[in-house]
């Protein structure tokens, strides 16, 4: 089956070269020590790091697509996510609609005025969820997950999994979800790959 | 009229204010009183060299040893706009930001302003030529170094909003809007300031000066006036100027944050 993404020999300053292919709708976990270049992997994916090697979404070159229009599709989230106006709905991306904003605030589990929330009284799960919901309206079709549960309990860390969850099930987008936990690991299933000295061993 | 010429004992009269307070700063561990005093001891080098300099060049008025003092003169401001930045660009960029948007700025605005606006013969004339020129790159340094100061420092501060807006499909141009605007603003605002003050706050210097060498007061003042203008059109265009060029240099040709491209600069 034809890789959505594929990369191959990419390669930057602490890692690679390696070669990585997502299937569509699948969800990859990767793990690996602290320091053993998890997050430089998805910057260097979502081109926000320089790397060289290929990197192709459905075929098509990154280099051939604009760096917005590559970031959009190629979502990167982080773990801690940043906020620069006083109010949600000024965080959204550009062209937002208001009903895809409903249906996914519902199924992160928060409120339609969660919009109007101030960032400034937002709980840490609150915030994840909404960094995840932000990241979504842009309808990607890889979602790079860099622990994105790292900083929640139990509860909004379940929330989150099943709106990544239904969210891969509904659009045929796929997952690479960086993650610590082992208990979560067994929780979300699917391919578990380890960067290891810079290389991902299966 | 003529101006009371002050004698070696006069300076160092005020000289001893000066030490009088690096040595209070020494007092209250400010850790400045060093810098203090390089700074007294260079003020009275470079002004005395340039004296002897300026008086060499008017008794030898020619157009290549104007336009040579006044290269000398970008170059070296070029350098000091470098030495104030907190987080310098690597490479030739360091340097270049500030001493191109000078160039652009500080240099064109005096060539205009003389051949359009003053006039003397020739155009060149070194008795307006080098001063006009260098209360120009005076301000319009502080200027720019002002603004792309501020611009490093809050890209720096700010990388992670940054590249959460880039990350939402944002370019660059407006992940950065309001902080190459803020760096823009707060590159300007002195020059504002200074606008808005002169002569009821302060007397400006050019124009004390003047008076002091016996000069007319209303003549005095439109000196002024004019420099005023002039010198807030060159901050103004050189500070946006180097700020674009800068956020610019901050981004890649995929529009990613380079904060490799910085070095730690002044106080590490």
């Amino acid at each position: 089956m034809e890789c959505l993404l594929e990369v191959k020999g990419l390669q930057t300053a602490q890692l690679g070269p390696l070669d990585l292919c997502l299937q569509p709708g699948e969800l990859v976990q990767i793990t690996g020590a602290s320091g053993s270049g998890k997050s430089l992997l998805l910057r260097a994916i979502a081109d926000l790091d320089p790397s060289a090697g290929a990197v192709r979404l459905a075929g098509q070159d990154r280099g051939d697509v604009l760096p917005p229009d590559w970031r959009r599709q190629v979502a990167y989230v982080p773990a801690e996510t940043a906020w620069w106006a006083p109010e949600v709905a000024e965080h959204l991306p550009v062209g937002w609609q208001k009903e895809q904003a409903l249906a996914w605030l519902e199924r992160v589990s928060l409120p339609a005025e969660a919009l109007d929330w101030e960032i400034e009284r937002l709980s840490s799960g609150e915030r994840q969820r909404l960094g995840l919901l932000r990241a979504l309206l842009n309808r990607p079709r890889v979602l790079l997950l860099d622990e994105p549960t790292a900083n929640l309990d139990l509860e909004n860390t379940r929330r989150l999994e099943r709106a990544v969850r239904s969210y891969l099930a509904d659009s045929g987008a796929a997952a690479l979800w960086v993650s610590h936990d082992t208990l979560q690991r067994g929780r979300l299933g699917g391919r578990i790959v380890e960067l290891r000295a810079g290389r991902l061993v299966p | 009229m003529t101006v009371i010429s002050l004698s070696a004992w006069d300076l160092a009269a005020a000289s001893l204010l000066v030490i009088g307070l690096a040595g209070v700063t020494l007092w209250a561990r400010l850790g400045v009183g060093r810098s203090l005093l390089i700074a007294a001891v260079r003020t009275v080098l470079q002004l005395l060299l340039v004296g002897l300099v300026l008086q060499a060049l008017f008794d030898h008025a020619r157009l290549g040893l104007v336009a040579l003092m006044a290269l000398v003169m970008v170059a070296i401001a070029g350098y000091e706009v470098m030495a104030r930045q907190e987080r310098r660009f690597a490479g030739v960029w360091g340097y270049g930001i500030g001493a191109v948007t000078m160039f652009v700025s500080a240099f064109v605005v005096t060539v205009l302003a003389l051949t359009t606006m003053i006039g003397p013969t020739p155009w060149w004339e070194p008795q307006y030529a080098i001063p006009l020129l260098g209360m120009l790159l005076g301000n319009t340094m502080t200027g720019i170094a002002l603004g792309l100061d501020r611009l490093t420092q809050t890209v720096w501060r700010e990388r992670r909003i940054i590249e959460g807006r880039l990350a939402l499909g944002e370019n660059w141009i407006s992940a950065t809007a309001t902080m190459r605007r803020e760096a823009a603003r707060s590159g300007l605002m002195p020059t504002i300031n200074a606008m808005a003050a002169a002569g009821v706050v302060s007397l400006p210097g050019m124009m004390t000066g003047q008076i002091l060498a016996g000069v007319p007061p209303v003549e005095a003042v439109k000196y002024q006036i004019l420099i005023m203008f002039l010198i807030s059109a060159g901050t103004g265009f050189g500070a946006l100027g180097a700020v674009w060029l800068a956020s610019k240099r901050l981004f890649d040709e995929r529009s990613r944050l380079r904060l490799d491209r910085l070095r730690p600069g002044r106080r590490g």
